[in-house]
């Protein structure tokens, strides 16, 4: 978990105000306690991957941030506003993958109406053109295809320069080229501050995009670290073996072997090639209740964000690392 | 990394929570180009008055004008009535399509919004009113005394808000597109309920009996109250009671969908 913290948004000795800051926000539908006490600072111009199950508290969090619901308890500020006054002045944007739009308006429409609604924009036609809608300018949304209401999605969320940018799966149907181009422009904007906060379901993608990756898991923070470090936590496969009078030195021999351990009997060998382990151990020794298990990032993502008791925290789901 | 920052204090918020004539423009576009709430608000009431104003009797004495005047204040509210409702519809379309929630992400005021609307479904119901008020006069066999004709537009007017707030009801409940196809029947059922197509007195006791709290009844009494000068107690609470429902209504089915805005 981040331990940056600033005291105060407005206190100008402290630097910029962070993109946001959630300090102990819980939120209670009814019965239901959705989000369980986040601590959450975002500075600005990070790319941060949000990871979770659904029913995590993502969605329930993220609406909290651009102010659609109200924390039960905690506090929420978007940087260093109340996150009703970031979006009065035009800060924070999101690009919802689904819905949002109105079938029976054009493009320009769509653009136009939105763009008055704020203070300052930039131009409609102009911002037609960075999106490339501008040759579709005049069709109707509906007859739009899927992808061309995502660019015209993205159109409307950067009218206004927003500081803080999120997004939902937000390149659910893109080709690869696609998805290169689009990390690209979002990559070139962060490095003028805008904060970029993405709900995904692809790790690869939060890994290869993100410089940061928050894994939440039944209202709570189980992981915040860089794609690597989440990966540390769970990379290659395990193999199992009951081997009597097991030599470590032979087995950290074994190509692709990160580690070895021997707990009497047992030897537990993380390695990236745990095929090539499995047979060496079972043609070249004695060993036998062979298991293998895997530690991919999905596997990592599944321990830490699977389910667990409501009350008691296990070790894998404490663990964190420090960003 | 260095990394510039944005400086929050230099973002400016929009006047009047993001009232502005474009979107209003835009709005009204949206509603004029749809075919279908052309000819059900504009057209139909139009032609209906030319098919009921031209009946036996038409020059009749009704209050201080004619049967025909009578007639055409009634189209005139039906076809307000429709519009403003087809407005209200539209509204909770437009929170199940999740644009309310894409408009809860720009500086828009909720009050803002609501005022939008409430202006367009006024716009949209003068409209409907002045076609039904033009063929009228081209028809020429209406009369009443001027103050007449210029009081009671407005006062229909007043009365269509009913309907805007029916309108975001139907809306709820009758889920996407369809709401029209049950509020354009509905409101025609309830219009020859209320007396709007059929004076009452022409109705059999019992359906006369069952009129009285039916929704049009009231608010085409006080439509027709500048012409006619009368205006029954229960006309008014009939109206007043049907407004205070149909906006619970539309609260209470606007409040249980704000899980998700």
């Amino acid at each position: 978990m981040t331990q940056t913290s600033f005291s105060g948004a407005t206190d100008v000795s402290a630097g910029p105000a962070p993109a946001v800051q959630l300090s102990g926000v819980t939120k209670d539908f009814k019965d239901v306690h959705a989000v369980r006490g986040i601590d959450l600072t975002l500075e600005q111009g990070e790319i941060v991957a949000f990871l979770g199950p659904n029913g995590a508290g993502k969605t329930t969090t993220i609406d909290m941030v651009l102010g659609l619901s109200q924390p039960t308890t905690g506090s929420v500020e978007v940087l260093g506003l109340h996150p009703r006054q970031a979006i009065a002045r035009g800060l924070v944007s999101a690009v919802m993958q689904t819905g949002g739009l109105l079938k029976d308006m054009s493009v320009r429409e769509t653009v136009a109406y939105t763009a008055s609604l704020f203070a300052d924009t930039a131009p409609v036609d102009e911002v037609l053109r960075t999106a490339g809608i501008e040759g579709i300018a005049d069709r109707k949304v509906g007859k739009c295809s899927g992808g061309e209401q995502q660019r015209l999605r993205f159109a409307m969320a950067l009218l206004s320069d927003p500081a803080l940018l999120l997004l939902d799966e937000p390149t659910t149907g893109m080709d690869v080229e696609g998805r290169r181009a689009f990390w690209s422009a979002i990559r070139a904007d962060a490095e003028k501050g805008r904060t970029v906060l993405f709900a995904t379901h692809y790790l690869e993608e939060a890994d290869q995009y993100a410089d940061r990756i928050i894994l939440i898991s039944h209202g709570r923070i189980v992981a915040d670290g860089t794609g690597s470090q989440i990966k540390a936590l769970a990379a290659g496969r395990t193999v199992r073996a009951t081997l009597p009078g097991a030599r470590a030195a032979v087995l950290t021999a074994l190509p692709g072997v990160e580690s070895v351990d021997i707990r009497g009997e047992a030897v537990y060998v993380h390695a990236k090639d745990t095929d090539a382990v499995a047979r060496y151990l079972l043609n070249e020794t004695t060993a036998h209740d062979l298991e293998i298990t895997a530690r991919g990032l999905e596997d990592a993502f599944l321990s830490l964000t699977g389910d667990q008791d409501d009350t008691t925290t296990t070790t894998t789901s404490s663990q964190e690392v420090s960003a | 990394m260095t990394v510039q920052t944005i400086d929050p204090a230099l973002r400016r918020v929009p006047p009047m929570g993001g009232f502005n004539l474009t979107v209003l423009g835009i709005e009204l576009k949206r509603i004029l180009r749809n075919r279908r709430t052309i000819i059900f608000t504009l057209i139909l009431p139009a032609a209906l008055l030319l098919v009921f104003g031209g009946q036996q009797g038409w020059d009749d004495k009704a209050g201080s004008g004619n049967v025909a005047a009578y007639i055409l204040v009634s189209m005139a509210l039906y076809g307000a009535a429709l519009t403003s409702a087809a407005g209200g519809s539209m509204v909770a379309l437009e929170r199940s399509l999740g644009w309310s929630r894409q408009l809860r992400l720009t500086p828009l005021n909720p009050v803002a919004y609501i005022l939008i609307k409430a202006l367009v479904a006024l716009v949209m119901g003068a409209l409907a009113i002045t076609a039904v008020n033009v063929v009228g006069i081209i028809q020429g066999k209406a009369e009443m005394p001027l103050h007449v004709w210029i009081i009671t537009p407005f006062v229909t007017l007043l009365c269509t808000l009913t309907f805007a707030a029916l309108g975001v009801f139907v809306g709820y409940v009758v889920p996407g597109e369809n709401a029209m196809q049950i509020l354009g029947p509905g409101l025609a059922l309830l219009s020859f309920l209320g007396g709007v197509f059929i004076p009452l007195d022409q109705y059999s006791e019992v359906v006369r009996q069952i009129a009285y709290w039916t929704p049009m009844y009231g608010v085409a009494e006080i439509a027709r109250a500048p012409l006619t000068h009368e205006l029954p107690w229960y006309a008014v609470l009939n109206a007043v009671a049907w407004f205070a429902i149909f906006v619970a209504g539309a609260a209470w089915r606007m409040s249980k969908d704000t899980a998700r805005v």
